[in-house]
C-alpha cells in the first residue's frame, strides 16, 4: 500500500469512527467520493437510470446501517461497490429481469477461442468524443449488450477500476474468471463498437478497414 | 493468417493480459514482433486499446441531475447513531 493510499485509508476510518459515535453528517463526506461509482455498478446491472439511482441510495442506507460491521480489512469503497453489487442483484431478481440475462449468458461461452469479427482499423480515439452523446450513448449501448457476466467485470476493472483482487471480493469469482471475462469482454465490445458513427469514429474522414485474409 | 513469431490467435488471445502489463517479458517481445509485421492483430489491439480508453474515461455514466441532493436528503433522514450489530 502506498503512503497516499495509507494516508486515505486512515482519515476513512477517522470519519467512520465520527459517524459510528453519532455524527451521522460526516456520513455523507464518506460516501461522496463513490457516489459515481456507486451509481455506475447500479446502472451497469440495472441497467435504467430510474432504479440505478433507487439502488445507489438503497446501498448508501444500506452501508449506513451495517458501518460498525466494517472491519477495514477491504477498502471502503470495495465494501460499499459490494453492498451495491448486492442491492443490484436483490432489485433484478425482484424485477424478473435477470430471466433475459441468463438466456443471454448462456450465448456467449467463456471458453473457446475469440475471433473478431472485424478488424477495423481505429485511430486513437480522443476522449473528448465522449462529449458527445450520440458516442457516449452508443458506449452505454454497447456495454449493455454485453451479458451479465462481461458486463459487471468490465464495468469494474475498466469504468471503476478496481483490482483484479478487489474484483474477486466483490463478485465472488476466481482471478481466473476476471481475466478471461475481462478479456472476452473487451473484444466484444470492440467488435461492437469498430465501426463507429455512421462508419467512422471521426466525423468527416472516411472509414478505413484492414480486411481479411 | 500470418504465424510472425507467434499466431495470430494466440495474439488474440493475451491481448488483453498484453494492456494491462500481465504478461512475461518474452511474451511481449513476441507479440510486438508480430504487431509490427501484422495489421490485423496491430487493429484488434488498437481497437481494445480505444474501448478500454473510452469505458474508463470518467465521465461515461453521467450521473441523473439531483442525484446528489436527493441522496443527501436520504442521509438526513437517517437515524442519528449507526444501529450496533
Amino acid at each position: 500500500m502506498s503512503a497516499i493510499q495509507s494516508q486515505s485509508r486512515a482519515y476513512e476510518a477517522q470519519i467512520i469512527k465520527r459517524v459510528c459515535e453519532g455524527e451521522r453528517e460526516a456520513f455523507y463526506e464518506l460516501v461522496r467520493p463513490y457516489e459515481r461509482m456507486v451509481y455506475a455498478t447500479a446502472i451497469s446491472i440495472v441497467k435504467n437510470p430510474a432504479d440505478a439511482e433507487e439502488v445507489a441510495q438503497e446501498a448508501v442506507l444500506k452501508a449506513f446501517s451495517k458501518l460498525s460491521t466494517f472491519r477495514g480489512e477491504s477498502k471502503f469503497s470495495t465494501w460499499l461497490v459490494q453492498i451495491t453489487y448486492n442491492e443490484a442483484k436483490m432489485k433484478l431478481r425482484k424485477t424478473h429481469a435477470n430471466l433475459y440475462e441468463s438466456i443471454d449468458d448462456s450465448q456467449q461461452a467463456e471458453d473457446g477461442e475469440f475471433w473478431p469479427k472485424d478488424y477495423a482499423d481505429w485511430r486513437p480515439i480522443p476522449s473528448e468524443l465522449l462529449e458527445e452523446n450520440e458516442i457516449r450513448q452508443a458506449v452505454q449501448d454497447a456495454i449493455s449488450s454485453l451479458s451479465a457476466n462481461y458486463r459487471e467485470v468490465l464495468i469494474l476493472r475498466d469504468v471503476q477500476r478496481l483490482s483484479i483482487k478487489e474484483t474477486t471480493t466483490i463478485l465472488g469469482i476466481s482471478e481466473g474468471s476476471v481475466k478471461t471475462r475481462l478479456h472476452r469482454a473487451r473484444l466484444l465490445l470492440r467488435d461492437s463498437l469498430a465501426p463507429g458513427i455512421d462508419g467512422c469514429w471521426i466525423k468527416g474522414q472516411p472509414y478505413r478497414k484492414v480486411r481479411p485474409w | 493468417m500470418p504465424t510472425i513469431e507467434i499466431s495470430c490467435v494466440e495474439v488474440w488471445r493475451e491481448i488483453s493480459n498484453y494492456l494491462d502489463q500481465d504478461i512475461s517479458v518474452q511474451l511481449r517481445e513476441r507479440m510486438e514482433k508480430h504487431f509490427g509485421a501484422c495489421a490485423h492483430c496491430t487493429a484488434v489491439l488498437d481497437g481494445t486499446r480505444n474501448v478500454v480508453g473510452l469505458v474508463g474515461d470518467g465521465t461515461l455514466f453521467q450521473m441523473p441531475q439531483g442525484f446528489n441532493k436527493r441522496l443527501y436528503d436520504k442521509i438526513r433522514e437517517l437515524p442519528p447513531n449507526v444501529p450496533r450489530e
